[in-house]
């Protein structure tokens, strides 16, 4: 084997996943750069060249800005209810010694499995007019007609905290079984009380798992414009929801490019600035 | 109350939490009333026969499983070619073509999705299933290569040494010594691409081709009119599809674990 070939064999293995990478991704994202300078016409068709139509649009009209933050407001808040929901559990599990260990870990990478447009529609039928809440509720008689829960603001970040708790608690989870036991019971030993230790302890060392399940909630949640569409009202689209009317049913594909591309920024930047801080590689882990 | 018993029961609250309204679509999938709604009036299989009388539902079931399959074997055949190098070489770059590789992972899947088509549209290729393939590899690659890459790692490089240095080459040696210990993870990487790619709605809305449904684009349109006992049979069966599959593939893996060892 000379030493020729032995170098270009990573090359060679690394291609097809290089290639995939560069054209279905790389080069589109540039391609819709460009694209965003180009104008539509009145009459739908799309002019080449460049032109700062879209983007004065986009930076002036309030609509879109007001989207936009109300987008990052709701990941926000789906993201710390995922924390305070997740954290718990993911602590019971790897903190738990009986023979159910195996089971629980088991049922909580069981909703990964289940679609999510499913786990976003059975929530209809829990608070929809007909659903389980209402009947209950009038079955008890508190309320004598039913209670519209859904297509408001609250439905669509239950959805989504219903949709991603199960990526934050995993995160969490692989964190905390991680840390070396010996250092809680050598905190004990040293005088530290169970909550003490915990404060010390294993708090500060879940932390990278904590920041990388809040990352993947809040890109996730940013991103999205399914749960908006089946549980939010007509005043509820998030950001990437604009993309979509631009895109599929304005047709404004130049407009389209030039929105998407302030979503890749926005979410970029964060993602950029977790970077810096705590590092991708946490992330990775959960795969071990 | 001690601070263990009341961290379990805030976890069997998030417990229920998570199953609960999964567990009402299974339920509701069974009930005879005509409205798909509570309260239960009996028990009946009437809408899962309905399911299979639909044509539409079988059709869009047929995508669904052809996406997955075809997404699941590009997507790990190219994973695993990556990993290898990734893994077992050292050249220069490599950092940043593990963020590259990674990157899917971290692009808005909208964004992605809109910079596909328009560049597709652009090189004036219609929309099409090959889209939609293309679609589910890139954004379930960067998932195959960690879920190999980890595995990888673990495998001690000195198996593939011995049995180069007793004269076998590369191919001989990854097919007779890598594979076979890697294949735990290839089986992973295989069933997560092909769930993800079952479960995708967000990029499949963008690229399917006028016409074209997958199972959770036709669950989606459905709910358009209203939630009916049919969409909760879909559900149920979606469900029991994709657990049973991951279930089944892990049992698989674990019977080979045992096997070698």
């Amino acid at each position: 084997m000379s030493d020729q070939a032995y170098t270009a064999r990573p090359w060679i293995l690394l291609s097809p996943a290089l290639g995939a990478v560069t054209f279905l991704l790389a080069v589109p994202v540039l391609f819709i750069i460009i694209y965003s300078f180009w104008l539509r016409s009145a009459a739908g068709a799309e002019i080449p060249g460049f032109f700062l139509d879209n983007w004065k649009e986009v930076f002036s009209d309030a609509f879109y800005r007001d989207i936009l933050f109300s987008t990052l407001r709701i990941a926000v808040i789906t993201t710390v209810f995922c924390a305070l929901l997740g954290y718990v559990p993911a602590y019971f599990v790897a903190m738990s010694q009986t023979q159910f260990k195996a089971l629980l870990l088991l049922l909580l990478i069981l909703p990964f499995w289940i679609s999510y447009i499913i786990r976003t529609m059975s929530w209809i039928n829990i608070l929809g007019a007909s659903g389980a809440l209402n009947r209950t509720l009038i079955y008890f008689g508190l309320i004598a007609e039913p209670v519209q829960f859904l297509y408001n603001e609250g439905a669509v970040i239950l959805g989504l905290v219903h949709f991603l708790l199960p990526f934050m608690v995993l995160n969490v989870f692989v964190s905390i079984d991680g840390i070396d036991r010996n250092l809680l019971d050598a905190s004990r030993s040293l005088g530290a009380s169970g909550f003490q230790s915990f404060r010390e302890v294993t708090l500060p060392l879940s932390l990278p798992g904590l920041a990388a399940g809040g990352l993947l909630c809040f890109v996730l949640s940013a991103g999205t414009y399914i749960t908006p569409l089946i549980l939010g009202g007509p005043r509820d689209a998030m950001f990437a929801n604009l993309v979509f009317e631009a895109i599929i049913t304005q047709l404004n594909w130049p407009l389209g490019s030039a929105l998407s591309i302030v979503l890749l920024v926005v979410l970029g930047a964060i993602v950029t600035v977790y970077n810096r801080l705590a590092g991708l590689g946490q992330i990775a882990k959960s795969f071990g | 109350m001690s601070g263990w018993s009341l961290i379990r029961l805030y976890t069997i609250a998030v417990y229920l939490f998570l199953f609960l309204p999964v567990a009402a679509v299974v339920l509701l999938s069974f009930n005879s009333s005509q409205f798909g709604s509570f309260p239960m009036e009996g028990l009946s299989l009437r809408w899962f026969v309905r399911l299979w009388e639909n044509d539409a539902i079988v059709r869009a079931f047929r995508v669904s499983i052809l996406l997955g399959a075809l997404t699941a074997v590009i997507s790990t055949v190219t994973g695993i070619l990556a990993a290898i190098a990734l893994v077992r070489y050292r050249f220069p770059g490599k950092g940043a073509v593990t963020t590259l590789l990674i990157a899917p992972l971290l692009i808005p899947e909208v964004v992605l999705a809109v910079a596909l088509l328009l560049f597709l549209r652009w090189l004036h290729l219609p929309k099409s299933f090959a889209l939609l393939v293309l679609g589910h590899v890139i954004f379930t690659l960067p998932f195959v290569v960690l879920v190999v890459q980890a595995r990888l790692v673990a495998i001690k490089p000195e198996y593939e040494e011995a049995a180069l240095s007793l004269g076998a080459n590369p191919v001989q040696t990854f097919f007779a010594v890598t594979l076979p210990l890697l294949l735990p993870a290839v089986l992973a990487g295989m069933l997560f691409a092909f769930t993800m790619s079952f479960d995708d709605i967000t990029g499949t809305m963008f690229w399917k081709p006028g016409g074209v449904e997958t199972v959770p684009t036709q669950i989606f349109a459905m709910l358009r009119n209203s939630i009916s006992p049919e969409i909760n049979a879909l559900g149920t069966v979606m469900i029991a599809f994709t657990i049973l599959l991951p279930l089944l593939g892990m049992a698989i893996a674990r019977k080979m674990a045992v096997h070698r060892r």
